[in-house]
């Protein structure tokens, strides 16, 4: 089957030219029957300046069973462009279309959904009329230590009929530093896209500079990002689950995940002198060496945690309180998580098997198989089980690789990239799909940088979980997910 | 039930001692020193490294209120003059204070004596984020959990401005958060403090000079205590409180290299 599009890989820069330029309406057309006759995914959809003052739109789809992406781009001139929504067809691609018509004017003919994204002016929000309806805000500034965003919830009585999630507080304007900054900056700030996602993202924006620098980075260096990478997972799962006992107020279980979590920070910092592991990964290699003391600190205090980890996620699950009060909440089928177009572990616990360490793998990950979890109920109890799950494996990983590596070697610096590329780098963090794509220009200058955080996908799922369930459901809804406001916001 | 008698067993005693028994891990990046003397003429190296325009030359500056405490600059350095500690007291009561030349920094001291009155024993604190990337945020909320226990020096963080004594302010301030952030400190009743936790907080940081952002909490608010860090450990954000409250001896625990 010809899917057209130009094919690419993770983490392998293409030529620019090479990507077919469609007709807008004939773009929109390839999007459609591509995501649903092939059953590829809209995993980012990147803007770029044109030499003549107008926009390129490039689609990134991705074909998960065959390791490939497509990729097509439609351009429009300068001043109104418009073309056929793809949403009303393609429910995911909902958030994107708004983020192309907010940020270049491309306005999608037919949205359903046509709102702010990152900025809070006049918000429209839908408000459900009717005898005893009554609506709840929450925000900006919430109750605990968190990010800010407004919630909005409709309801009937004690029933939730819908709620709306407003971001846009935490804009940074992070894509365009991206662009335009120094490498030296670039990095800094590619670290704190979403800060408990550092390894992820730097690993990210790591891989697409040595794609675009045809740099090949030393697989003993690739072997300790892996085992950073997991110890970040290690310590958002675990930290997830301590928040999620903390709601159901099952305070034990609460303060010894909590506790645990710490020692995976802790860890990540003897790696790298950084609890989240900041200045770790940098394009074309590792900025510490892994030593032989601290491979055997690693194994012990790995084995330490293995051993916790069972411990007090034995109880946490034991207890039927618990799991009566987990189960059933907050259910997000299979068929609305494929629509909404979820990923990660929202997207596992809801039966869709997504995984870019398995689907799209790089680096260590090509070695070394993980074999996703996932569960079928899709509810607040399959995200928290799917956690304790992938955690355990992110243990044996670790430790694996805490075994194999042994010397880690300086990187060859990506100094000068190549002319004329797009490289999209995909990175399974801890929350889910991590998408970087990059556009060089003529003289191999970064023109054009677009990030896609798991949360981008996901926060639209955390919405409709919360549907026909009451408020106070909310809280256990939103820690299964555990999104990033600054992540979406960008 | 016996489960649950056997984890807490199991579990043991995990707070921490404070200040703490054993020196944080030697990668740990703490405090800086720099030794100017060992500078070339007209070696620019450190300075052209630093990803955010945090070191300024003649004399050789650190401002640790813009520093992300990554280790560019000591790996650029020709001669070795700068070097990381495990030393993690860095708060400051001013932003002056920030500006490292030589091993010497200011560390943060005590409210005068009728705020020490009215907080020393009891701190509440809101915290506001106003663009953080979550890092400073999960550190603050690190301070709840058993291995620091905030609780115990008799701070808490509380859910109103209006229960509050003061702010906790991490992120660049966005545009997008400025009102909000206006409107909460209004909301905490006088007298009142404010302090600002981590790179963004105070200068920007990593988003220094962004046009989305408005380089830090002073931007908006006037700031008490400054926790430098990207993002701070929690060792250095519980010193910074505890000696803004005087509950430190500043004789004893003045800052040596």
């Amino acid at each position: 089957m010809n899917l057209g599009g130009c094919s690419a890989r993770n983490g392998v820069a293409v030529v620019t030219t090479a990507i077919p330029q469609l007709a807008p309406e004939a773009w929109r057309l390839w999007i459609v029957t591509t995501c649903q006759t092939a059953r590829a995914r809209l995993l980012a959809l990147p803007t770029a300046a044109t030499a003549e003052g107008g926009r390129c739109v490039y689609a990134i789809l991705g074909l998960d069973t065959r390791n490939e992406l497509r990729i097509a781009a439609t351009t429009f001139p300068a001043g109104h462009a418009a073309y056929p929504a793809l949403t009303p067809d393609l429910p995911e691609a909902q958030l994107f279309e708004r983020v192309v018509y907010e940020q270049h004017g491309i306005f999608p003919e037919g949205h359903p959904w046509l709102k702010p994204v990152r900025t809070q002016r006049d918000y429209p929000f839908f408000a459900v009329e009717g005898d005893a309806v009554h609506e709840v805000a929450v925000g900006p500034v919430h109750a605990g230590i968190i990010e800010p965003g407004h919630f909005r919830f409709q309801c009937h009585g004690e029933q939730v009929l819908h709620l709306e999630i407003a971001l846009g507080y935490q804009h940074r304007g992070a894509s365009a530093l991206l662009r335009v900054a120094t490498p030296a900056r670039r990095a800094v700030v590619a670290e704190s896209l979403a800060g408990d996602t550092v390894i992820g993202h730097s690993w990210a924006y790591a891989q697409a500079i040595e794609g675009l620098a045809g740099v090949a980075v030393a697989h003993h260096a690739q072997q300790l990002r892996a085992l950073a990478l997991e110890l970040e997972r290690l310590a958002n799962h675990v930290g997830d689950l301590g928040a999620l006992a903390a709601d159901i107020g099952y305070l034990p279980a609460a303060a010894y995940f909590g506790r645990l979590r710490g020692e995976f920070l802790n860890l990540l910092m003897e790696l790298t002198g950084n609890r989240y592991g900041r200045s770790l990964v940098y394009p074309g290699g590792v900025c510490h060496a892994f030593t032989a003391a601290l491979r055997a600190r690693c194994g012990t205090k790995l084995a330490e945690a293995e051993r916790d980890l069972k411990a007090i996620a034995d109880l946490f699950f034991a207890e039927s309180t618990v799991v009566t009060r987990l189960e059933q909440t907050g259910v997000v089928a299979k068929k609305v998580a494929r629509q909404l177009g979820l990923v990660g572990p929202a997207a596992r616990a809801s039966n869709l098997l997504r995984d870019v360490r398995t689907d799209y793998p790089s680096g260590a990950y090509r070695f070394h198989y993980i074999p996703p979890v996932r569960l079928a109920s899709g509810d607040v109890y399959a995200r928290a089980l799917l956690r304790v799950l992938e955690a355990q494996q992110a243990l044996t990983f670790a430790a694996e690789q805490c075994r194999i590596v042994h010397r880690v070697e300086p990187g060859a610096p990506c100094e000068s990239l190549a002319a004329d590329r797009l490289v999209v780098s995909l990175i399974e963090g801890w929350r889910g799909e991590i998408v970087h794509v990059v556009r060089t220009d003529a003289y191999g200058a970064i023109d054009a940088y677009d990030v896609v955080d798991p949360s981008f996908h996901n926060w639209m799922g955390l919405a409709w979980a919360c549907r026909g369930g009451q408020i106070s459901d909310f809280p256990l809804c939103n820690k299964s997910f555990n999104l990033s406001y600054a992540g979406h916001d960008l | 039930m016996w489960d649950t008698f056997k984890t807490r067993w199991q579990q043991g005693h995990r707070t921490q001692a404070f200040p703490p028994a054993q020196p944080l891990p030697e990668r740990f990046r703490g405090r800086p020193t720099i030794d100017a003397g060992r500078c070339a003429a007209g070696c620019t190296a450190c300075r052209d490294a630093c990803p955010t325009e945090a070191i300024t030359l003649a004399p050789l500056t650190f401002d640790l209120g813009r520093c992300t405490f990554c280790p560019a600059c000591a790996e650029a350095c020709p001669s070795g003059a700068i070097a990381w500690t495990p030393d993690y007291r860095l708060a400051t009561r001013t932003r002056e204070g920030l500006l490292l030349r030589d091993a010497a920094l200011p560390l943060a001291t005590a409210l005068d004596r009728k705020m020490r009155a009215l907080f020393g024993r009891s701190l509440k604190l809101r915290q506001v984020s106003a663009g953080g990337c979550n890092g400073c945020e999960l550190e603050l909320q690190a301070l709840n959990n058993v291995v620091f226990d905030l609780s115990r020096f008799g701070i808490q963080f509380v859910a109103s401005p209006r229960h509050a004594d003061g702010l906790v302010i991490t992120g660049p301030v966005t545009a997008n958060m400025r009102l909000a952030l206006q409107k909460t400190y209004e909301a905490v009743p006088d007298p009142k403090l404010v302090i600002a936790v981590g790179a963004c907080a105070i200068s920007g940081g990593p988003f220094l000079n962004s046009p989305a952002c408005h380089n830090g909490a002073t931007s908006t608010v006037p700031v008490d205590l400054f926790i430098p860090g990207c993002p701070p450990h929690p060792l250095t954000i519980l010193d910074g409180l505890l000696r803004l409250l005087g509950r430190l001896e500043s004789g004893r625990e003045r800052n040596t290299a």
